[in-house]
């Protein structure tokens, strides 16, 4: 379940696309539930036992106002802060607590930096299991909060987001959990390929001409390129044609920095970077996230501390979404490659943006600038300015 | 006897050193690799070790002392 045992690789989750083929249809999916779980056909999952919270089938929104100041008029957001627990990973931990359950595990556990350890926590709560996450100590207050209100084994570490990482990957040798995005990453990872699932129902059983996505380890920005690829394997879209842009912040860019070498090998890195949803510094997707970004005539874009910063600010003032920071680091990308002429002004892009702002509001809190006023019309006509 | 399943990635200056033949000679432990990327100036290997835990341990500490980092493997650790 963990590895190949001849390379030492992640293990992968086959189907069977020819009989599914016969059995899948526009109409088969269009039947099923607003949620995630209407692709179950294309899940790895057994029987109807979902640990189902309401992930998924988040609006795809036209973002015009965006679009016109980036110079694109067929801009769109995928707007996944929108699922029960505010980010993607909603999806992955769907489908890997779902597993966890069907193995038998009565415990479940992750590393994380927040926004996975709230959806595990999340998850555990609806399928009566116990959990137990692993954060950063360092992690921001109202991250903590966002996990600990369904209340799980809480534990706080002394060190990096990898440091925990690998202090989990020791446990997960030593305790018969089902460690999310450990010993169930193959079930983790399929979760994931819901977006480009949805994306393209949402366009009309067709694939976007661009996409751009943040990388953290690499394994979303894959999943959905596998989303699309498997619907057009199932004719349920024509070919994918489909250029795929990763974006990462420049704190922690090992994959970036692969790319504009040239380069199929990512050296991991020290991330430093307030954007810590997506700070890995040693990607384990890094590869596979290359060669999705190469073959499919896409590319890969970094941002700053302060572009992201200026994204999530970009995209709250023009289409009203407060994201986090990947998500300012996705609007960064997108900036940029538009600016650049690699996403041209017509071709039907779509921005991801993958985890909602408000547990870390700390870092945009220069945006705050009150009127005050005294309780009467005199005072707010002289602080404003306003005849009434 | 035990096998630990572990990433080894070389900074430039390590690149040309024979880390792996040393650690299987000044410790008890079978070195098996597995896949590898090496080029000029950086690499990384993922390796089977087998031994007793202690020797496996002591081995893998000298390793990183030597600046090189050792990362488990168990799937390939994803993004949280």
């Amino acid at each position: 379940m963990k590895v190949c045992d001849f390379c030492l690789s992640p293990v992968e989750v086959n189907y069977d696309y020819k009989a599914l083929a016969g059995v899948l249809s526009h109409e088969k999916i269009s039947e099923g539930p607003a949620t995630m779980w209407r692709y179950r056909d294309l899940l790895p999952v057994e029987g109807k036992g979902e640990i189902d919270i309401g992930t998924g089938f988040t609006p795809l929104l036209k973002a015009d106002n965006l679009g016109r100041e980036l110079g694109l008029n067929e801009l769109y957001i995928k707007n996944d802060c929108l699922n029960p627990t505010y980010s993607f990973k909603d999806r992955a931990v769907s489908v890997a607590v779902t597993k966890a359950r069907e193995f038998g595990f009565d415990t479940v556990a992750c590393a994380s930096t927040g926004n996975l350890a709230a959806s595990v926590a999340a998850h555990a709560a609806k399928a009566n299991m116990k959990a137990y996450v692993f954060v950063p100590a360092n992690v921001e207050p109202g991250k903590l909060v966002g996990v600990a209100i369904y209340k799980p084994n809480l534990v706080t570490v002394d060190g990096s987001y990898d440091d925990v990482n690998r202090l989990c990957a020791e446990l997960a040798q030593r305790y018969n959990w089902g460690f999310i995005n450990i010993n169930l990453r193959p079930y983790y990872a399929e979760g994931s390929k819901t977006l480009g699932f949805e994306v393209a129902e949402q366009l009309g059983w067709r694939p976007p001409e661009c996409v751009v996505a943040p990388a953290a380890s690499g394994l979303l920005f894959t999943r959905i390129w596998k989303g699309l690829q498997e619907l057009s394997t199932l004719k349920l879209i024509g070919p994918v044609n489909t250029h795929m842009y990763l974006t990462q912040a420049s704190g922690s860019s090992p994959i970036v920095h692969a790319f504009e070498a040239g380069s199929l090998h990512v050296h991991p890195v020290t991330p430093s970077t307030i954007v810590t949803s997506i700070a890995i510094g040693n990607p384990a997707d890094g590869y596979y996230a290359l060669m999705v970004a190469r073959q499919s005539g896409g590319g890969a874009s970094s941002a700053t501390d302060e572009e992201a910063i200026e994204g999530m600010k970009l995209l709250a003032q023009t289409e009203g979404i407060f994201a986090e920071a990947a998500g300012g680091v996705v609007i960064a990308g997108v900036k940029k490659l538009a600016a650049a002429g690699a996403i041209k002004k017509d071709q039907l892009t779509v921005a991801f943006i993958t985890g909602a702002g408000p547990r870390t509001q700390e870092i945009v809190s220069d945006v705050v600038h009150t009127f005050h006023v005294q309780p009467n019309l005199e005072s707010f006509n002289e602080v404003l300015g306003v005849q009434v | 006897m035990s096998k630990r399943q572990v990433m080894f990635t070389f900074p430039r200056k390590l690149i040309k050193e024979p880390i792996i033949y040393q650690l299987s000679h000044k410790f008890e432990v079978v070195t098996n690799i597995r896949r590898a990327d090496v080029s000029e100036d950086r690499g990384w290997v993922v390796l089977e070790l087998e031994g007793e835990d202690k020797e496996i341990d002591a081995g893998i500490s000298w390793v990183k002392e030597e600046g090189v980092r050792v990362d488990p493997i168990v799937g390939d650790i994803v993004e949280g």
